[in-house]
C-alpha cells in the first residue's frame, strides 16, 4: 500500500475501516486569507488556472470587478468583490478569496455516495478523484459554501485540490505563492490561527476595525482555510460568507443516527440515482446548462 | 447556480446517501494523487515584462537543455529569491506562460502597400532593404546642415523613432547610437507620456 | 524612485496620490502592506476613484483630476502653519536659507504669473529668479547673457529674511487654504485636514524619527503642470526632511518593464544618456556646449558644495568615444559636430504634429503603440496617413500598423487613398532575449532567454542593426548627405547583425583606452579594461562609457547586474548583492540627508549611512550618496547634483518653464475658472497645437463631465488584449461613473454608454458605482468618471467584435506640460450619453 493511501484519514462512499487513519503522523496545512490587505488583484485566480491548466470560459461585463458570479468547475478560486457603505458614509470595498475551504468535517464528503471520489488527506486537504466520481452532484449540496462545480459534459464534479501535488512536494499552494500583498499565507493550522489572531487583534488596536476577527467556523469542526475580516461579525457582507456554517441536515441526518437506515434502504438509493437520471442524463439538457453556465 | 438544479439535488440527497453508505466496494478509494507538473523541467529565470516592479520570474520548460530538444514553455512562476518580488506575481506576471504561448503573435514580416486594403507577405531581405533605402531616401532629402542662422546642426526632422521601454536597456542604447548617428531628433519613447 | 520598492517597508507613512499601485504594482504595493503590518503605517489614498489602493487604505480622499498642486500646497500650509517641519534639515539641507532677488514676484502678487512674464509673447524671463549674491555684488555673468547662479549666495539661517525662501514659500502656500483646498478640490475641508494632519503627523512636535513617502505615477505626469505636480510632493517632502530617507522620499512607479531605463538611455530629443544636455545650434563647438552644460557651484559661503555635474565633460567625452572611438578626437571636439543640435520642441506631441503637417516622412514605432498610448489617436491617425512609410516592430497586430484600416478610416472611406507604405516586422517576445532592465528602483537586472522565437521572428536590436548597417552600407556605396557619423558609429560586436548583448552592457559601462592610475590611491587600470565606476571617467580621451550613471554595471568582475545574492544584512532591504542599481550601486539616492548635520542618523534604528569619526568616511548599508571623506564640519551639501548642494524649494532661473514655485493652474479643458487668479486660469506656458484635430472643448458646450483614464490590474497597456487570460478576467471595456449619476441619466450597470469629447467619442458600458460620488468644484455640482484605457481595434474581444472598437484616447487633447513636454490627457472634460 503506498504512502498517499495511508496519508488519507477520510473516504466518501466508503465502507469499513479507513487504511491511513489514525496511522501518519502529519501536520495540518493552511490557508491563511487576511481580507484587509486583499487588493482584488486575482493573481491568484490566474495561479490556479494557470497551475492547474484549467480552459479558459467566457465571461461578461457584470458592473463589476468581479471575474464571474461564482466559481466554476474550471475556475476554482474567485474573488468577491463588495462595495459596502459605513454608517458614516464612508465606502469600504470588501474582496474575498472564494474557494473550498477544505472543512475538517467536509459536508461533500460526508454525502458523497460514491466511494473514494471524495477523500481527505491527514493533512486537512479534501481533495475530489474525478476517476471515482459518479456525478451525482450529492457534494454540491453538501457543501454550506456553494463550492464544487460539475462539469456537465464530462459529469465530474470539480474544485479546489489545495494543490495537493505541490504540496505533496513539500511546494506551497499556486495562488499563494502568487499573492503580491501577502494577504494569503500558508501553514500549519496552529501557526496560521496564530497569524490571524494577532493581524486581527492588530485591526483593532491601530486600525479603525473594532470587529475585526477570525473565521474558523466551527460547524464544519473548523476549515484548513481561515479567513482575517475587518468586521467578524458580519461575515455576510464578504460576498454571504455564512455566519454558521453547517452540513446540511439531511445529510448529517443519513450519515449520523439514521446510518442504519441507509444501509438497507437500497431501494431509496436507486431511487436517488435513477431521479439523479431523470435530470442530468439527457444531452440536450446538459448543453444548455453548460451555455448558462458559462454566461452567468 | 440554476435554483432549480439546487431544489433537486436537496431532495434526493437522502436517497443517494442511503445508496453510497450500503456499502459496495466496487473499487478501491485510493487518492490519485497528481505528479508535480514542473518536477524536471528546465529553470531559466527571467524578468516580467510588463510594469516597472521588474518581477523576478522563472521560466518552466520543456526538456533538459539537451540538444535535440526544442525548448517550450510548460510554466511561469514568480521568482522566490527575488528581493522584491519574493516569489510573487500579479495576474499580469502570472499569465506570462499565455503571452509567449500565444496564436496571435506575428510571425512573418509584412507590407501594406500604398492604397493596399491589405497585408502582403515580404522576405526579410526585401523588408530590409526596402526600410534601408527609404531611411536613406528620406534623410538626405530632409538633412539640415546648418539652420538660418548658419548654425551646424546636422539633423533630419523629417525621421522619427518611438519605443524603447519594453526592450533592454542595451537595445535602447543601440537605437540611440544608431538614430543619433543618422541626425533623428525626433526620437521619443514611451518615457514621455 | 529616490529610493526602491523593497525600501517602501521602512516607511511610517505614505501618501500615495497620481498613482493606483495596488492595481498596477501589485508586487512592489507588498512593501507598502508590509509597512502597514510591520511599523502600523498609514496610507492615505487620493485619487478620482475609489481604487483598490483606496480599498487598504487608511483615508481616501476624491480628487478632482488636475487639482493635486492644491492639495499638495494646501499640505505645505498645514505643515508650515502647524510647525510640522523639519527645522534642521529645512535650513542646513535645502535652500530654504538662501535669499531671492528683490525683484521676483509670486503670483499671488501678479495676478497668477510670475516676475518677467511678457503676456504678448507667452514667455518668461527668468532673471529675477535668482538668488540674492551675498554682500549685494551683483551676479557676475558673460556681458549680454543672462546672470548665471551667483557664486556666494546671500542667506539667513533664522529664515526671517522676507525675501529667503522659506518666507517666499510660506507667503506663497498661506493662499492655499483648507477652503481654497475645498473649493478647488471638491475634498471636503474636513476631509483634507485629516489627510494633512495625518501626513504631517510624522513631524509631531519636531521629532525627526519618522519617515513618510509620497509614491505617484501618470496620474501626476500626464497634466499641463505635471512637473510642477512632483516638485510641489518633492518641495513637501523636504519640508519634512523625508528625501534620502529610509522610508522616504519621492517614489515613481513607473508603469513599463524597461521606462527608467529607456529615460537613462535618452531614447528622448531632449538629453543625451545619463541625462547630459542635448547640444544646441547656439553651442559653437564642444567647449562651449560643455560651457554652458556644465554647471558651477552656488551657495553660502561657508558651505561646501560637491556639484557633481561638475563632471560634465568627463561623461560626455567618454560618450563621444564610446559612440565615435578613434573618429572622436580633441581637434574634432570629439565629434561634436556628429551630433545632432536641437532647439526647438521635437517630443511626443511636436513629433505626430510635424507628421500631420507633413515634416515627418517616416517613422520606425518599436514596441510602442503610437496611436493608442497618448493623447487625441484620431489626430495621430490622420497624421499617419499622410506619413510617406512607417516601420512597426512588434509581437502582436496592434493599432498602430493597422492605422490604415482602423474604423476611422473605415467610416472616412479613404482606406485606398492612404500612400502611406507600412512594414510590420515580427519581433522577439521578452523570453526569447536576454539583456538588462531597469526597474522603477534604478536596479538594473539580467534577464535569460528561455524559449526560441516563433515562426519568423527576429530579434528587436538585431532589426535595428540590420537596417542601420544595410543603410550604411548604402552610403558607403552611392554616398549621400553628411555620411561621417553614420560611418563611424562603432558597431564592433562579435556579431554585427545580432549584436550580443553582454556586449553593448559592457560598451555602455565603460573601458579604460589608456593605461590609468587613481592618484590617491594609486589603483592601475590597464587599456581594455572595463571601468569599475564613473569616478575614473575622463575628458582627455582616455575613457569610454556610453552612460556614465551605468558605469560599474559591467566591470572586470564581470556582469554585475546577473548577480543573484539575496541577503540583506542591514534587514532594510537593501539588498546590495542583487543585480546593480545606478548609480555606483547605492540604493537610496541623497541618503547623506538620513543624517543630522553632524553625520548621526535621524532614526538610529534604521542606519543607512553615517560619518565615521574613526575612519574620517562616510560608511554605511548602503553606498553612501556622498563625497566619501567630507567632514560634516565642511558642510558639504547632500543633493550633490545640485550646483547648491541642497534641495531646491525655490528652483532658480530656467529649472522650470513656468515657475521656482508650483502654482495650481486648471487644466486645459476644466469645469471651473481658476479660483486663485480668474485671470490666468490655465498654464501659461503650456504647449498647444492649433490643428484641426485640435478642438477643445469647454462647459458652455455642454462639456461638463471630468473624464480620466486608467489601467486595471487585469490588464497590461495595450498588450494583454492579446493574452486570453486576462481578457477573461476583465473581457471588455467600461465607463465608470458614480450611481447618482446614472440615476440621474437613467442608466443602468451594463447598459452602453457615449462619452465624447470635443475631439471624438468612446462607447462602452456602464459600470455604475459608489467608488466615485459626485463633487461640489468651486460651489458646482461636478460628476467625474474614468474610463480603462486597454482596448483598441485589434485585440481578443475586438477581432470578435465584442467591443466598440475605439480607443480612449480619442477623447483625450494635445497640450503639453513645458517642462517635461508629457502631454495632458488624465483630466478632460466630456459629456455623457446614453445610447
Amino acid at each position: 500500500m503506498s504512502q498517499e493511501t495511508l496519508r488519507i484519514q477520510k473516504i466518501s462512499g466508503h465502507a469499513g475501516t479507513v487504511a491511513g487513519e489514525g496511522t501518519q503522523r502529519e501536520y495540518t496545512i493552511c490557508k491563511l486569507i487576511d481580507t484587509t490587505t486583499c487588493i482584488g488583484c486575482k493573481a491568484c485566480e490566474v495561479a490556479c488556472m494557470e497551475w492547474n491548466d484549467l480552459p479558459f470560459g467566457e465571461t461578461i461585463f457584470g458592473n463589476t470587478y468581479q471575474t464571474m458570479p461564482e466559481t466554476r468547475w474550471n475556475y476554482w478560486n474567485l474573488i468577491l468583490f463588495n462595495e459596502h457603505e459605513r454608517e458614516d458614509g464612508s465606502l469600504m470595498w470588501l474582496m474575498r478569496k472564494n474557494q473550498c475551504m477544505h472543512c475538517a468535517d467536509p459536508g461533500c464528503l460526508a454525502a458523497c455516495p460514491s466511494d473514494g471520489a471524495i477523500v481527505q488527506y491527514t493533512n486537512g486537504i479534501v481533495d475530489f478523484q474525478q476517476a471515482n466520481c459518479i456525478g451525482c452532484g450529492y457534494c454540491i449540496t453538501g457543501c454550506p459554501f456553494d463550492i464544487p462545480k460539475l462539469n456537465p459534459q464530462t459529469k465530474r464534479v470539480f474544485k479546489c485540490t489545495l494543490c495537493t501535488d505541490r504540496v505533496g512536494e513539500g511546494l506551497e499552494p499556486a495562488c499563494i505563492k502568487s499573492c503580491p500583498t501577502g494577504c494569503l499565507h500558508f501553514g500549519s493550522k496552529d501557526d496560521m490561527l496564530d497569524l490571524a489572531e494577532k493581524r486581527a487583534k492588530q485591526l483593532r488596536d491601530h486600525s479603525n476595525y473594532p470587529n475585526a476577527g477570525v473565521y474558523d467556523p466551527k460547524g464544519v469542526g473548523g476549515t484548513s482555510v481561515v479567513y482575517v475580516l475587518h468586521d467578524a461579525a458580519n461575515p455576510e457582507l464578504y460576498g454571504g460568507l455564512p455566519k454558521d456554517p453547517h452540513i446540511p441536515w439531511s445529510v448529517k441526518l443519513w450519515k449520523g443516527p439514521l446510518k442504519w437506515l441507509g444501509n438497507v434502504a437500497m431501494v431509496g438509493g436507486l431511487i436517488g440515482l435513477f431521479v439523479h437520471y431523470l435530470r442530468f442524463g439527457p444531452k440536450d439538457r446538459d448543453e444548455e446548462e453548460m451555455k448558462a453556465e458559462t454566461k452567468s | 447556480m440554476n435554483p432549480t438544479r439546487r431544489d433537486f439535488l436537496k431532495l434526493t440527497t437522502v436517497g443517494g446517501a442511503a445508496a453510497a453508505v450500503f456499502g459496495f466496494d466496487l473499487k478501491p478509494a485510493y487518492a490519485q494523487l497528481r505528479v508535480l507538473k514542473i518536477a524536471r523541467a528546465n529553470e531559466t529565470r527571467s524578468t516580467c515584462p510588463y510594469c516597472a516592479v521588474g518581477c523576478g520570474t522563472i521560466i518552466y520548460t520543456i526538456g533538459d537543455r539537451a540538444k535535440n530538444v526544442t525548448a517550450q514553455v510548460v510554466h511561469v512562476e514568480g521568482d522566490p529569491d527575488h528581493p522584491t518580488n519574493r516569489g510573487t506575481l500579479c495576474p499580469k506576471g502570472a499569465s506570462l506562460e499565455q503571452d509567449i504561448l500565444n496564436d496571435r503573435r506575428l510571425l512573418k514580416p509584412q507590407v501594406r502597400r500604398p492604397g493596399g486594403t491589405q497585408w502582403e507577405d515580404i522576405s526579410w531581405d526585401d523588408a530590409l532593404n526596402e526600410i534601408a533605402a527609404r531611411v536613406k531616401k528620406t534623410r538626405d532629402e530632409s538633412f539640415i546642415e546648418k539652420d538660418a542662422n548658419g548654425h551646424t546642426v546636422n539633423r533630419t526632422e523629417s525621421i522619427a523613432w518611438i519605443g524603447g521601454c519594453t526592450d533592454t536597456n542595451e537595445f535602447n542604447y543601440l537605437v540611440v547610437k544608431a538614430m543619433r548617428a543618422l541626425g533623428v531628433v525626433h526620437l521619443e519613447n514611451q518615457a514621455r507620456v | 524612485m529616490t529610493n526602491g520598492w523593497v525600501d517602501i517597508k521602512n516607511t511610517d507613512m505614505m501618501l500615495i496620490m497620481g498613482g493606483n499601485p495596488a492595481e498596477n504594482h501589485p508586487c512592489g504595493f507588498k512593501w507598502a502592506i508590509e509597512a502597514k503590518r510591520n511599523r502600523n503605517a498609514k496610507i492615505i489614498s487620493v485619487d478620482p476613484r475609489f481604487t483598490r489602493t483606496s480599498s487598504v487604505a487608511d483615508l481616501f480622499c476624491q480628487i478632482r483630476a488636475g487639482s493635486d498642486i492644491a492639495f499638495l500646497g494646501g499640505v505645505i500650509n498645514y505643515a508650515i502653519e502647524n510647525n510640522r517641519i523639519a527645522k534642521d534639515y529645512l535650513v542646513n539641507f535645502t535652500n530654504a536659507a538662501f535669499v531671492v532677488k528683490n525683484d521676483f514676484k509670486l503670483p499671488g502678487d501678479t495676478d497668477g504669473v510670475f516676475s518677467g512674464f511678457d503676456a504678448g509673447k507667452h514667455t518668461y524671463d527668468r532673471a529675477s529668479w535668482n538668488y540674492a549674491a551675498a554682500g549685494g555684488a551683483a551676479n557676475a555673468g558673460a556681458p549680454g547673457a543672462p546672470a548665471p547662479l551667483p557664486e556666494k549666495v546671500d542667506y539667513d539661517l533664522t529664515l526671517q529674511n522676507p525675501n529667503c525662501v522659506f518666507q517666499l514659500l510660506k507667503k506663497h502656500y498661506s493662499r492655499y487654504t483648507p477652503e481654497m483646498v475645498e473649493r478647488i478640490t471638491g475634498i471636503p475641508k474636513d476631509q483634507f485636514l485629516k489627510a494633512a494632519e495625518m501626513y504631517t503627523s510624522i513631524r509631531k512636535d519636531g521629532d525627526m524619527k519618522m519617515a513618510g513617502t509620497i509614491i505617484y505615477a501618470v496620474g501626476w505626469t500626464q497634466h499641463s503642470f505635471g512637473t510642477q505636480i512632483i516638485r510641489t510632493a518633492a518641495m513637501l517632502q523636504l519640508l519634512l526632511g523625508n528625501v534620502g530617507r529610509a522610508g522616504g522620499g519621492v517614489n515613481a512607479l513607473r508603469g513599463h518593464s524597461n521606462i527608467q531605463g529607456a529615460t537613462d538611455m535618452a531614447g528622448l530629443f531632449d538629453t543625451l544618456p545619463g541625462y547630459l544636455k542635448v547640444p544646441t545650434p547656439g553651442d559653437a563647438s564642444f567647449d562651449a556646449w560643455m560651457k554652458r552644460a556644465t554647471p558651477t557651484s552656488s551657495k553660502p559661503a561657508p558651505w561646501d558644495s560637491w556639484n557633481y555635474y561638475g563632471n560634465t565633460p568627463k561623461f560626455t567625452v567618454s560618450l563621444l568615444k564610446a559612440m565615435y572611438g578613434d573618429a572622436a578626437t580633441k581637434q574634432n571636439g570629439w565629434a561634436f559636430d556628429y551630433l545632432p543640435k536641437v532647439d526647438r520642441d521635437y517630443s511626443w506631441t511636436h513629433l505626430w504634429d510635424d507628421m500631420y503637417n507633413g515634416t515627418v516622412k517616416g517613422m520606425l514605432a518599436f514596441g510602442m503603440n503610437g496611436v493608442a498610448i497618448g493623447p487625441d489617436s484620431n489626430k495621430n491617425i490622420d497624421a499617419l496617413k499622410k506619413a510617406e512609410w512607417l516601420v512597426v516592430g512588434e509581437i502582436y497586430p496592434d493599432e498602430t500598423s493597422e492605422f490604415w484600416k482602423s474604423p476611422r478610416v473605415i467610416a472616412q472611406g479613404d482606406m485606398k487613398q492612404i500612400q502611406t507604405t507600412v512594414y510590420r516586422l515580427p519581433c522577439a517576445g521578452f523570453a526569447e532575449k536576454d539583456g538588462s532592465f531597469t526597474n522603477s528602483a534604478r536596479w538594473l537586472l539580467w534577464k535569460n532567454a528561455a524559449v526560441p522565437m516563433p515562426g519568423d521572428c527576429r530579434l528587436d536590436h538585431g532589426i535595428v542593426a540590420q537596417i542601420f548597417l544595410k543603410v550604411r552600407d548604402l552610403y558607403k556605396k552611392d554616398g549621400g548627405k553628411f555620411p561621417d557619423p553614420i560611418m563611424n558609429l562603432t558597431w564592433n560586436y562579435s556579431d554585427r547583425l545580432n549584436p550580443p548583448l553582454a556586449e553593448v552592457l559592457k560598451e555602455m559601462n565603460g573601458k579604460a583606452l589608456a593605461d590609468l592610475e587613481d592618484p590617491a590611491t594609486k589603483q592601475q587600470i590597464k587599456a581594455g579594461q572595463q571601468l569599475p565606476g564613473f569616478a575614473w571617467l575622463k575628458d582627455d580621451g582616455t575613457t569610454s562609457c556610453g552612460i556614465w550613471i551605468y558605469a560599474g554595471s559591467f566591470t572586470e568582475a564581470g556582469n554585475q547586474t546577473a548577480r543573484r545574492d539575496p541577503s540583506d544584512p542591514s534587514g532594510m532591504g537593501v539588498h546590495p548583492g542583487w543585480g546593480w542599481s545606478w548609480p555606483a550601486n547605492r540604493r537610496v539616492l541623497y541618503n547623506r540627508a538620513s543624517c543630522d548635520v553632524d553625520g548621526k542618523p535621524w532614526d538610529p534604528s534604521r542606519r543607512q549611512v553615517w560619518w565615521n569619526e574613526t575612519t574620517q568616511k562616510w560608511v554605511g548599508n548602503d553606498v553612501p550618496d556622498f563625497k566619501a571623506d567630507s567632514h560634516p564640519k565642511d558642510h558639504m551639501g547632500p543633493f550633490i547634483m545640485n550646483p547648491e548642494g541642497v534641495g531646491r524649494i525655490f528652483a532658480p532661473l530656467g529649472a522650470f518653464a513656468d515657475g521656482p514655485f508650483p502654482e495650481h493652474y486648471e487644466p486645459i479643458e476644466s469645469p471651473i475658472v481658476n479660483p486663485l487668479h480668474a485671470g490666468q486660469s490655465t498654464n501659461p506656458m503650456v504647449t498647444r497645437f492649433k490643428d484641426a484635430d485640435d478642438k477643445f472643448g469647454t462647459t458652455k458646450d455642454g462639456f461638463n463631465v471630468v473624464c480620466t483614464t486608467f489601467r486595471l490590474t487585469e490588464h497590461y497597456h495595450y498588450w494583454t488584449k492579446n493574452n486570453p487570460m486576462n481578457v477573461q478576467l476583465v473581457p471588455e471595456p467600461f465607463i465608470e461613473m458614480a450611481a447618482e449619476m446614472a440615476d440621474e441619466m437613467g442608466i443602468r450597470g451594463g447598459e452602453h454608454v457615449k462619452v465624447s469629447s470635443a475631439r471624438g467619442e468612446y462607447i462602452a458600458k456602464a459600470m455604475v458605482t459608489k467608488r466615485i460620488k459626485s463633487m461640489m468644484i468651486d460651489g458646482k455640482k461636478t460628476y467625474q468618471i474614468g474610463i480603462p484605457f486597454h482596448w483598441g481595434y485589434r485585440g481578443i474581444a475586438e477581432d470578435e467584435g465584442k467591443t466598440a472598437r475605439n480607443l480612449v484616447n480619442s477623447l483625450t487633447h494635445t497640450a503639453a506640460d513645458p517642462n517635461a513636454h508629457t502631454p495632458e490627457f488624465k483630466g478632460f472634460l466630456v459629456k455623457v450619453e446614453k445610447v
